[in-house]
């Protein structure tokens, strides 16, 4: 029923840039399953939230949708992941370029250690191997969008790691906006921060996601709320893979669940 | 209550940090006494009651003696716990002493028996034409030789051994095991099997002859172990968070090797470096059937004999004439400046490389 009404959607709007679509993902670790047929629409400049409790595959999900599942030895999927129509796992993309078009930010802060702020803002660049024709402008950019120019513009040759942990987290925000990504996959993005530094961050995306998709894990049910306009709640049984349970509009989705197993997550009754 | 709060305003009312753990004059002069005791005690034990004799006996008794003198007068003075808090801190100013005391002694000796043959000549002429029995001549053959050796073998085993550290612990390829094998057993071939190797190889069978660059292959196979295995050590303490962030921007694995997990690893690879050279600067071994040693200078390390400055000692040091003897021990001198230049740079520029962005 979603599907027909995307399909709609794409008739009229005919090339929203970012839009991204699982279609039946599973995953492997080894012989062990850890995601069943996951199947999740997540619509161009749109914040998706993934909820759940811990280990039922919330992170391995987010990882597949930018080719970081397949660097974990032993792991496998199955299934496709279409960036805009096109299949990202089909044998003609490359994974650097598929990871470049979607960006990630993890749950711990990890500027590079080596570089200064403004190196760090421009690493992305230097790693794929694209040219700055202004890298200035792009410094300036990337930071201001991350909100974070006020803070450090008057010391972007200072170490990257000299920054407080919700600076430094922007500063990965920064890393990644540089390379104009159309997706951006943020896992945890605020899990290890204090509420100030998780206020700014939820800001950002705001902000962000008029320009870019974006899709966040979150154990923080009032942040999905905040930051969301879609959400997908994922559950495991024991010792069973993942899957959703449903997925939909974050208001219909924390307010009229349909199923009862969400009602529960939302309102802190279990995970 | 109020007079807890004068009190604090009287004690605290200078901004500055406190001293938490001031030595008093008092433990000065327990050190100093009990120290002057034992010294005394033992001496009338050495001179008057027994009829030992010899330096090393005495010292052993003396630190004894203080030891309990130290403990027994704390324990007065501060009881049980601090006494054997303060005992405990004796043995290990003593253990760092003892081990500093051999290196310091042999630094001095050098020092002193070196020093008078270091002139501006012993840098600036060769013994190509000094005799036995001549004063005058240099180790300039000698100093040029080792420094070429040296920085040969560098350029061959560090990029050798960085690289083989990457596959090791970034391409984690199929091979690690064995690869990783190999380099440990390498890692135990003495170093006058590695110039025999070299010898067999490169200058019988190929018939290439003696020269500085021989030297240098056998002292890159001294070299090559310890550099592989302190840099995969070293590449092991990058997080990796750092490879994942650096792949997620779509870089590809080499380059995430060569701009991210190399830079961070900078300082702890030239560390790596430094123990590799500190392996193989002092050879000798191995350099007298590769260099085979020259009394002419020979800035060629490419072809012809060369002298080295472990080979330039060892010559003149078996040589019965006190002018050989004198360069020997000079010789000496040099090599020891040349391995704490070598040292003190190469630690400067690993704190730059990364104290410049942390
Ligand atoms: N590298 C890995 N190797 C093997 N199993 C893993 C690995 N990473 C995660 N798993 C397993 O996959 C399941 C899902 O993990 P994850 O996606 O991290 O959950 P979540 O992010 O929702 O907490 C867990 O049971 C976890 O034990
Ligand atoms: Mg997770």
């Amino acid at each position: 029923m979603t599907s027909l009404n995307t399909d709609i959607n794409e008739l009229v709007d005919p090339a929203p840039a970012g839009g991204l679509t699982a279609k039946d993902v599973s995953c492997w670790f080894g012989e062990r399953k850890v995601l069943e047929r996951v199947s999740l629409e997540m619509r161009p400049r749109t914040v998706t939230a993934l909820i759940g409790p811990s280990g039922c595959g919330k992170s391995t999900f987010l990882r597949t949708l930018n080719r970081m599942h397949e660097l974990i030895p032993g792991a496998q999927l199955g299934g496709q992941v279409l960036l805009d129509g096109e299949d990202i796992y089909n044998p003609e993309v490359r994974a650097t370029e598929t990871r470049r078009r979607i960006g990630m930010v993890f749950q711990k802060p990890n500027p590079f250690p080596a570089m200064s702020i403004r190196e760090n803002v421009l690493s992305g660049l230097k790693l794929s191997g694209l040219k700055a024709d202004d890298p200035d402008s792009i410094v300036e950019k990337a930071l201001t969008r991350a909100g974070l120019w006020k803070e450090v513009s008057d010391r972007l040759d200072s170490a990257g790691g000299a920054l407080s942990g919700g600076q430094q987290q922007r500063l990965c925000i920064a890393r990644s906006l540089a390379v104009e990504p159309e997706v951006l996959l943020m896992d945890e993005p605020c899990s290890a921060l204090d509420p100030t530094s998780t206020l700014r961050i939820e800001d950002t995306i705001a902000e962000i996601s008029d320009r870019v998709t974006v899709v966040i894990v979150t154990h923080n049910m009032q942040q999905a709320q905040r930051v969301s306009q879609q959400c997908a709640f994922f559950l495991a049984a024991e010792n069973k893979p993942g899957h959703i349970v449903e997925a939909g509009p974050t208001s219909t989705i924390f307010t009229r669940p349909s199923d009862p197993r969400t009602e529960d997550y939302v309102n802190g009754r279990f995970g | 209550m109020t007079s807890f709060t004068s009190e604090t305003n009287v004690s605290y009312d200078n901004d500055r940090p406190r001293a938490l753990r001031s030595w008093k004059v008092e433990d000065l002069t327990l050190l100093l006494g009990t120290a002057f005791s034992a010294l005394a005690l033992n001496w009338i034990f050495y001179t008057a009651l027994t009829t030992a004799t010899g330096a090393t006996g005495f010292v052993v008794t003396w630190t004894l003696l203080f030891y309990t003198f130290y403990y027994l007068a704390n324990r007065i003075e501060l009881g049980p716990q601090a006494a054997s808090d303060r005992l405990w801190t004796a043995f290990t100013w003593s253990a760092a002493l003892l081990l500093l005391a051999p290196l310091i002694t042999i630094l001095l000796y050098v020092i002193v028996k070196g020093l008078p043959g270091l002139t501006k000549d012993f840098f600036t002429q060769d013994l190509s034409a000094t005799g036995t029995l001549d004063t005058g001549g240099g180790a300039s053959a000698a100093i040029v030789g080792t420094l070429e050796q040296v920085a040969i073998a560098v350029f061959i085993s560090v990029p050798l051994g960085v690289l083989t550290a990457v596959y090791l612990n970034e391409v984690r390829g199929k091979f690690r095991r064995p690869v990783r094998m190999f380099v440990d057993a390498m890692s135990g071939i003495p170093s006058i099997v590695a110039g025999l190797f070299i010898y067999a190889v490169w200058i019988v069978a190929f018939g290439h002859g003696f020269s500085g660059f021989a030297a240098s292959l056998s002292l890159s196979i001294l070299m090559l172990p310890t550099i592989c295995r302190t840099s995969e050590e070293v590449l092991r303490l990058v997080p990796g968070g750092l490879r994942e962030g650096s792949l997620a921007l779509g870089a590809t694995r080499w380059k995430t090797v060569r701009q991210v997990v190399l830079p961070t690893a900078a300082s702890g690879l030239v560390t790596a470096v430094v123990l590799g050279v500190a392996r193989a600067v002092g050879e000798t071994a191995p350099l007298i059937m590769t260099a085979f040693g020259s009394t002419a200078l020979n800035r060629n390390p490419f072809s012809g004999a060369q002298d080295s400055l472990p080979l330039f000692v060892y010559r003149l040091i078996t040589n019965p004439f006190p002018a050989q003897q004198q360069r020997a021990w000079t010789g000496a001198l040099v090599l020891v400046i040349v391995v704490l230049i070598l040292f003190t740079a190469a630690r400067w520029l690993g704190a730059r490389a990364s104290g410049q962005k942390r």
